[in-house]
């Protein structure tokens, strides 16, 4: 575990951090493990940021030492495309039980990385630590070592165990295995001036090869792509580059500075995500490659492919402006996404009312500050409760967020689309963005919504006959004397709060009938639940209101 | 009588199981105004999340403790402590349930000794209702989860009754395994209805999970059942339990309250709903309504219109124990063989599946297994589609996680109605895969082994 410390405390000095850069000294060596809060917290744990981060690689075994729950619970849940390898899809776990639990589990380990190399023989394994093997003390370490020395074939530790921190330290830590195991311990088979880097790209939906076919035409090989359709040896030729981008994710910038440190490739961080960004992450690679020696023309290759590109992008874009003019945008994402996107939807013509920042950096946020001028709507953390109220009244006419909040939006009955890893659409690059346009329009203009906010008819009717007869008087609670017919027929038909079965009527019979009115004796009474009498009985005086809004 | 073998592997290939604790979680959900609590590092519930959220397209309240690796050395009960406080402040659930994960397992949390002590410490959380269950990851399966969780909510929630005390003889407590979805409940619900009997849930996701939009907006489950109507459960005439796992909560409850249980087993074919309606028109002393005269019909005549599809297909399954039997049994009383069964746990049914064997394992061994005996019919959670492509066979997704398809919430297998909507499916995917993949050619007349063979008939 020291090791561990050891690399975590590596990790949160990463020079290029700018989250660090930004602390004192004795924040600084506290590091980022922001206690989590019991109760209060959501999100993937440390093992589930390295999964994330080097599952993309498509002909590599991914095996999970561990219980069921850190492998059987979240496989197959992310959608990186390969072009051609599919190992990665295949799931491989160690399963502990509790024998292993009692006696350790190396063994157990061992034997499965034997198993997987007789029947799969894949160019590498990556061997994932979870949290209850690093309690017992299982020294993956020392496996992967003798097993590579055995089976001569890489056998690469991850080590990562979900109780270290956040998911966004598994990248990191993922990075660190990288470092240390895989890039530059093999070489490749020719290498030229148009050699780059991609780091943090992780080719979800296929996003990458809507890129790729730029690069391709410009004359850039992608040599390594960290880690989205990559491959194990060129990660490992990686080292090889002469320039990196670091693709829209601080998630392992351990990887694009430690590199630089190591072999010199130096590294800039850009976007894929609208068509300015686009075009700009286009020619700083460019540049750089100039800068390190790759002949001039690559410029002008560049900007011939950027100023088509841009031009088809533009025109596409063009006739979805009156359509989405006056819309509003609540973006709730982390990170980068946080103003990658925002630029992109601005481009369209559409209005942001709000950006989450919870996961984003200072450096982040001057973006997005940039972007949106001093109406930028910059949100700290938004629990789900507030969401639902900003999107009742209506404070948007769209949502974007990851899956998990989709619900808060769609059961306001407010249009929703998912930007995260879940997503079935690519997003990146000129024809990307175009598609994100689209889906938009799909979602704000479907003729779905308009039935979907209408009320049930007898809802209505009901509503309004129960607010005319009462006016601005109080509902009658269980026992008090209406003043009209209408007024008591609908107060009599108003079911309790919660119980389906029991109406005002049965209440107001039952309280004279029996004279009870406790709410225990009244529930007995009327065979409602005593929980439901009390809910009853708080909930009475406010129901006006709420009826009257739900009307409107 | 089928032989129950486990697989030796050290290495799981394409896990078929799930873990213990959100199998405890997904009981949790069924409660009315209830917040789930997974014990452990924040990743455990992070997973069975996404995990819910991809099977049933709704929110899903669950939360984590958020162990770190320092709190998971010292011990938990502050962990525990600040998490029951901080939920009971913020989202006021009705109960919190917890559950505990490997990590505290490993460390030998006493989280029932915190309950009390937290109780001590904090007055207004006396009375509150919290259940805890102990499920470490690193044995048994999502199912046992949910049975643990089902049988201890019945020993916590449930006020114990003089068996001498008079019963209402109209009402009934059903206890439904993890293998029934929101759609079999309310399809249950029904039949229940029809002959006058008012059945109490539990747990009851047919409330929580089934997909609906409600009028405002809270972060615990809502629907399902309340804590008020649980304890009032002994004083029902009967109880049902579906499934064997539920035989545990079912003796809790006779032994709590002293409330008679019948234990089916499966409710999907004709033959147990026969005993399932003729059980219910016995208790509740009404002949079977002409509605249920006319399913039995409806699914008869299903049985003979499917019977030429499914008949003489060779199955591989994966399941969990109690829908294993189910499926398995339904389908090879439609003539089909269960060439392949691989489950996830141990389970007094499994020897009771129609099959030669079967095996404790995961989708690898599926996959091998239904390669070497050229199984044609695949049917398993949707983990399974990997396997059922490369095997080139038809893929019919089952149990739980279904998460590259809609309405999985609303598939229907009990009562004759559903399990006439399960054959026709099955015969429809059977159907639709021979029109597309399956046509002849003059060559396959020529080719040994493809195209028409005779398979001679399995006796198990």
């Amino acid at each position: 575990m020291s090791s561990l410390s050891a690399t975590i405390q590596d990790v949160f000095n990463a020079a290029g951090c700018p989250k660090n850069a930004n602390k004192s000294e004795a924040e600084r060596k506290k590091g980022c493990t922001k206690q989590l809060q019991p109760g209060g917290a959501a999100g993937g744990c440390s093992f589930d940021g390295a999964k994330i981060a080097l599952q993309p690689f498509t002909d590599v075994a991914h095996l999970v030492h561990g219980p069921i729950a850190c492998e059987g619970n979240s496989w197959d849940n992310r959608g990186s495309a390969s072009s051609g390898p599919d190992l990665w899809r295949t799931s491989f776990t160690t399963d502990m039980n509790e024998i292993d639990v009692v006696f350790g589990g190396e063994k157990r380990l061992y034997k499965a990385i034997k198993e997987i190399i007789e029947r799969y023989d894949p160019p590498a394994i990556f061997v994932y630590q979870t949290c209850v093997p690093a309690m017992i003390g299982d020294d993956i370490n020392a496996v992967c070592k003798i097993a590579a020395a055995k089976f001569g074939k890489p056998v690469i530790p991850v080590n990562s165990p979900g109780f270290v921190g956040s998911k966004n330290l598994g990248n990191k830590l993922a990075g660190e295995a990288l470092l240390e195991y895989v890039i530059g311990t093999q070489e490749p088979d020719y290498i030229t001036p148009y050699d780059i880097n991609l780091i943090g790209e992780y080719n979800l939906s296929g996003e990458l090869w809507q890129i790729k076919p730029l690069l391709d035409e410009i004359g850039i090989r992608i040599l390594s792509c960290i880690s989205g359709d990559g491959k194990y040896h060129e990660a490992a030729c990686s080292h090889r580059a002469r320039a990196a981008m670091m693709v829209c994710s601080r998630a392992m910038i351990n990887v694009a500075t430690r590199m630089k440190e190591r072999y010199g490739i130096p590294f800039f961080e850009g976007s894929f995500y609208g068509i300015q960004d686009t075009s700009e992450a286009l020619r700083k690679i460019a540049r750089m490659l100039i800068e390190r020696g790759a002949p001039r023309h690559l410029m002008e290759c560049t900007e011939a492919v950027v100023a088509r590109e841009e031009a088809k992008a533009w025109a596409a874009i063009e006739r979805f402006r009156p359509r989405f003019a006056g819309k509003k945008v609540l973006l709730v994402t982390g990170g980068v996404k946080s103003w990658s996107v925002v630029a992109a939807l601005q481009e369209a013509g559409l209005e942001i009312v709000g950006t989450s920042v919870k996961k984003s950096t200072s450096d982040d946020k001057q973006r997005i500050q940039q972007l949106m001028g001093h109406d930028a709507h910059m949100i700290e953390d938004l629990t789900p409760r507030e969401m639902y109220k900003m999107l009742r009244e209506a404070k948007a006419d769209i949502m974007l967020s990851g899956g998990k909040s989709q619900f808060v939006a769609l059961k306001a009955a407010v249009p929703w689309l998912d930007i995260n890893q879940e997503r079935c659409h690519a997003y990146m690059g000129y024809v990307g963005i175009v598609k994100l346009m689209e889906e938009i329009d799909k979602a704000l203009y479907n003729p779905m919504w308009d039935q979907l906010r209408m009320p049930a008819p007898w809802d209505v009717t009901e509503v309004t006959r129960h607010a005319k007869a009462l006016g601005p008087m109080e509902v009658p609670v269980a026992g008090g004397r209406p003043n009209s017919v209408g007024a008591e027929k609908a107060a009599r038909a108003k079911r309790t709060h919660s119980c389906s079965t029991v109406d005002f009527s049965i209440i107001n019979d039952r309280i004279p009938a029996h004279g009870s009115n406790a709410p225990d004796a009244m529930a007995h009474d009327t065979e409602a639940s005593a929980a439901c009498m009390r809910r009853t009985e708080e909930n009475t005086p406010a129901q006006p209101t709420s009826a009257l809004q739900a009307a409107e | 009588m089928a032989i129950v073998t486990c697989s030796d592997k050290a290495c799981t290939i394409n896990p078929l199981k799930m873990s213990q604790p959100i199998g405890g979680s997904f009981a949790f959900l069924g409660l009315r105004g209830a917040m789930p609590l997974l014990h452990g590092p924040q990743g455990c519930t992070s997973f069975g999340l996404t995990l819910f959220v991809r099977h049933f397209k709704e929110a899903v309240p669950l939360q984590t403790t958020a162990m770190s690796e320092v709190s998971t050395v010292l011990g938990g009960y502050e962990n525990v402590e600040q998490a029951i406080l901080n939920i009971y402040k913020r989202v006021k659930p009705e109960i919190i349930g917890i559950n505990s994960t490997g990590v505290t397992e490993t460390k030998g949390d006493d989280v029932e000794a915190f309950i009390r002590l937290i109780r001590q410490n904090h007055p207004h959380l006396k009375k509150f209702p919290l259940v805890y269950v102990s499920t470490p990851d690193f044995k048994d399966a999502f199912q046992d989860g949910w049975e643990k969780t089902v049988a201890r909510m019945v020993e916590v929630l449930v006020d114990s009754v003089d068996a001498a005390a008079p019963r209402d003889s109209l009402r009934v407590n059903v206890l439904p395994g993890c293998h029934l979805t929101p759609g079999d409940l309310d399809e249950l619900r029904t039949i229940f209805e029809d002959f006058g009997i008012r059945p109490s849930f539990l747990p009851d996701i047919s409330g929580s999970l089934d997909g609906h939009i409600p009028d405002e907006f809270t972060q615990t489950t809502i629907g399902g059942i309340g804590v008020d109507e649980i304890a009032t459960m002994g004083q029902a005439a009967w109880t049902i339990a579906i499934g064997a796992q539920m035989r545990r909560a079912a003796e809790a409850m006779q032994a709590r309250t002293g409330v008679p249980f019948r234990l089916f087993e499966r409710l999907c074919g004709l033959v147990p709903n026969d005993e399932f309606i003729t059980f219910l028109s016995d208790i509740s002393g009404k002949s079977v309504p002409k509605r249920y005269r006319r399913q039995r019909g409806q699914l008869a005549d299903a049985m003979l219109d499917t019977h030429f599809h499914i008949a003489g297909r060779k199955l591989a399954i994966g399941a969990e124990p109690d829908l294993l039997f189910d499926i398995s049994s339904v389908l090879y009383e439609m003539g089909a063989q269960v060439t392949a069964a691989v489950t996830t746990t141990a389970s007094p049914v499994l020897e009771r599946v129609k099959a030669k064997e079967v095996v404790i394992g995961d989708l690898g061994d599926l996959e091998d297994l239904a390669k070497a005996r050229q199984c044609d019919l695949l049917i398993s959670h949707s983990h399974g589609r990997q396997a059922a492509a490369r095997l080139d066979i038809p893929f019919y997704r089952a149990g739980f996680p279904i998460f590259d398809r809609l309405g999985a919430g609303h598939r229907m297998s009990v009562g004759y109605r559903g399990t006439r909507e399960l054959i026709f499916d099955l015969a429809n995917l059977i159907i639709a895969d021979r029109e597309d993949n399956r046509q002849p050619t003059p060559a396959t007349w020529r080719t040994v082994g493809a195209g028409l063979h005779v398979v001679p008939p399995q006796l198990n």
